[in-house]
């Protein structure tokens, strides 16, 4: 990379840009129910932001809010300079896919395209010319006679799709846009999607709660609970540096151990527990109290499993016996049984072939689990 | 064997139940073409009651009124029920919702001669005041069945507007259409099947009732039942049999008519289905 810094594929990172989605102090209240509670969000143009949480954190009201379903309690929402907070839904740059897709029953899948741009009063010619152009796009102009009724799962979702991007809104709203599919369409759709977005440089809001999809979607992603941002980052941050306990469980898996900071230099830091007998070693300064409580995750890829002892001293290695196994082909699951009668999750891949079938790891064997000194991450909430 | 005597039984009692249901009219039928002019003797078959009928024209006339009634009623009834159904399902929680709603299906459970009594003082009273209603008939019992009939009118357009997804005109409005095109592009077009189903019971509903017809009428404006009612009172006529003949009739070429419709919409969507999954 260039000493230039380039921010183009990451704008929340550049000092200079000017958010393109500004929610400030957002908050909504169904009578004493705090769905959204005062929450700050920025969003950059062209980005594919996910909102991303549990049923009942939010997220949908938020979605709701943006597409004007819904009038915040209090705070303001501008979209790319506008103030929208109380503008109606029907005036606002905005679009959205429904996760029931809401398809028009009673219109052809050509009407059902063509609904928003007869709105705005477009002529007929122009339309026809636009409906023809989107169809094609989304690979449905053999179907456009037919009706929503007619039409597979995946050329419903489509429809909706088409619906929701021929009017060439300044942000599109998705609420679980892929729920409806079964796995294999889903996987494929995910990438249309992200190639479509790419094209059009559409701004994509998506609310979720399939943890895989925000990763492979979004260029950023909010972790919501009870109404509130828990964290904000890319899917690497996220996954790889969880602010909290929430956020570590809610994506991917952790291993959760519990311990008190006994030493704490700039360049190290060490946390011993009890609950299993362990010392962690973690290869880096922070500012943490020495003697707090703190917890550290450690993900299921990250630790190694071996039926010999680690060279390296006794930190970052805990003692167990193999519970349980996975064999998922390309990767095997281990469930191995610690000290205290905890079970630890591994995720190791089948990299060498075993000769005569048998595994190199078997069931009821005394094994070492041992992880890199960067690999741990410390939470203390 | 056990299930040989249980389907006999059953049969026996397929048997009995369609008797019970189906021989009264049937001796209805038969008798109208009694020749006989006192009903239970049988004095040849004759269609001469018919005739009798087709000359008279006060029956003529009171077939005319009902008509009438039934279907002005009809479509106010569905006009003020679908306003009402939308007001209950869409609006919120608004002030005096439940009164409303309350008041809205009251004539579903009211004993119809309460109706009938107090709509009857509401003329009368409202004659005093203001003059009108100068004379009661076609206008007093078409207001009197649009006030029980819209009731049902408006319990249909509410479960159907319950079971319809509010994302489709959410999804309207996000595409640019304001609330009256919402109303005119999505919602009627989707609560027409309940509207129909709405405006066929209202205008069943007032093709049937004698009870409140009977308090709001006046002089000179007898409906169909009345009429049949009280030509009854006086002893079983044949010319009433014929009618009778011809009103079972004409509801079964309609529920037929009905059912072949069904049927042909029914094959035409598994068509439609059949050419969506081969594609």
């Amino acid at each position: 990379m260039s000493a230039i810094q380039n921010y183009e594929d990451r704008p929340w990172m550049d000092p200079e840009a000017e958010p393109f989605i500004k929610i400030q102090s957002v908050s909504k209240l169904f009578g004493d129910f705090v769905a959204v509670d005062s929450v700050d969000l920025e969003i950059y143009k062209g980005e594919l932001f996910c909102l991303l949480g549990g049923s009942g954190c939010g997220k949908s009201t938020l979605l709701r809010m943006l597409a004007g379903f819904e009038m915040p309690s209090s705070g303001s929402i501008m979209i790319d300079g506008a103030n929208m907070t109380d503008v109606p839904p029907y005036e606002r740059p905005v679009n959205m896919m429904f996760q029931s897709y809401a398809l028009f029953p009673h219109m052809t899948v050509e009407k059902n395209v063509a609904y928003g741009l007869k709105r705005d009063g477009i002529a007929a010619d122009e339309i026809g010319k636009r409906v023809e152009e989107m169809l094609s796009m989304v690979e449905l102009t053999q179907f456009r006679k037919r009706k929503p009724h007619q039409l597979s799962g995946g050329q419903q979702q489509r429809v909706a799709l088409a619906r929701s991007l021929i009017k060439q809104p300044k942000v599109l709203l998705l609420d679980e846009p892929l729920g409806a599919l079964d796995k294999r369409l889903r996987e494929q759709t995910q990438y249309e999607l992200m190639a479509l977005q790419d094209q059009l440089g559409i701004t994509f809001v998506v609310v979720t709660h399939d943890q895989e999809e925000a990763m492979t979607l979004s260029t950023r992603i909010a972790v919501m609970d009870l109404g509130r941002f828990q964290q904000i980052g890319t899917p690497t941050e996220i996954y790889e540096f969880p602010n909290s306990r929430l956020v570590a469980k809610f994506i991917g898996n952790a291993n959760m151990f519990e311990g008190r900071v006994t030493e704490n230099s700039p360049d190290h830091v060490t946390v011993e527990s009890h609950d299993p007998e362990c010392q962690f070693y973690i290869d880096h300064g922070m500012s943490i109290q020495k003697g707090s409580k703190v917890w550290i995750a450690l993900r299921p890829e990250k630790i190694n499993i071996s039926k010999e002892p680690p060279a390296n001293g006794n930190a970052n290695v805990i003692k167990g016996m193999v519970h349980d196994i996975g064999y998922l082909g390309g990767t095997s699951t281990y469930r191995v049984q610690i000290g205290d009668g905890r079970i630890v999750e591994i995720t190791s891949p089948n990299q060498v072939r075993p000769k005569d079938g048998t595994p190199p790891i078997d069931w009821d064997q005394e094994v070492y689990l041992s992880w890199h000194a960067s690999s741990s991450v410390v939470l203390n909430k | 064997m056990n299930t040989g005597k249980r389907s006999k039984f059953l049969f026996s009692t397929i048997c009995f139940g369609m008797a019970f249901l189906y021989i009264p009219i049937f001796l209805l039928i038969v008798y109208s073409f009694n020749a006989s002019k006192i009903v239970p003797v049988w004095g040849g078959f004759s269609t001469r009651w018919y005739g009798v009928l087709f000359e008279s024209e006060e029956i003529w006339a009171s077939v005319a009124l009902s008509l009438k009634i039934a279907s002005v009623n009809a479509c106010f009834a569905t006009l003020l029920g679908t306003l009402a159904g939308l007001a209950l399902v869409r609006f919120g929680s608004f002030k005096g919702r439940t009164l409303f709603s309350g008041m809205i299906s009251a004539p579903l459970v009211m004993p119809e001669v309460i109706t009938g009594l107090s709509l009857l003082l509401l003329f009368i009273t409202l004659k005093e005041f203001i003059g009108w209603p100068d004379s009661r008939g076609f206008n007093t019992i078409t207001i009197a069945h649009i006030t029980f009939s819209m009731a049902y009118v408006a319990v249909i357009i509410q479960s159907r507007l319950a079971g319809m997804a509010q994302d489709l005109e959410e999804a309207a409005e996000d595409l640019g259409a304001r609330p009256f095109r919402i109303l005119t592009d999505i919602t009627l077009p989707l609560l027409a099947p309940g509207m129909v189903a709405g405006w066929l019971l209202a205008f069943t509903l007032s093709l049937d009732d004698l009870i409140i017809a009977s308090f709001v009428s006046g002089p000179g404006a007898v409906t169909l039942p009345m009429l049949i009612y009280s030509r009854v009172k006086l002893g079983l006529r044949p010319d009433i049999n014929a009618l009778a003949t011809i009103i079972i009739l004409a509801v079964a070429i309609g529920v037929l008519l009905a059912a072949w419709i069904m049927f042909r919409q029914q094959k035409q969507r598994e068509l439609e289905l059949k050419m969506s999954e081969e594609s």
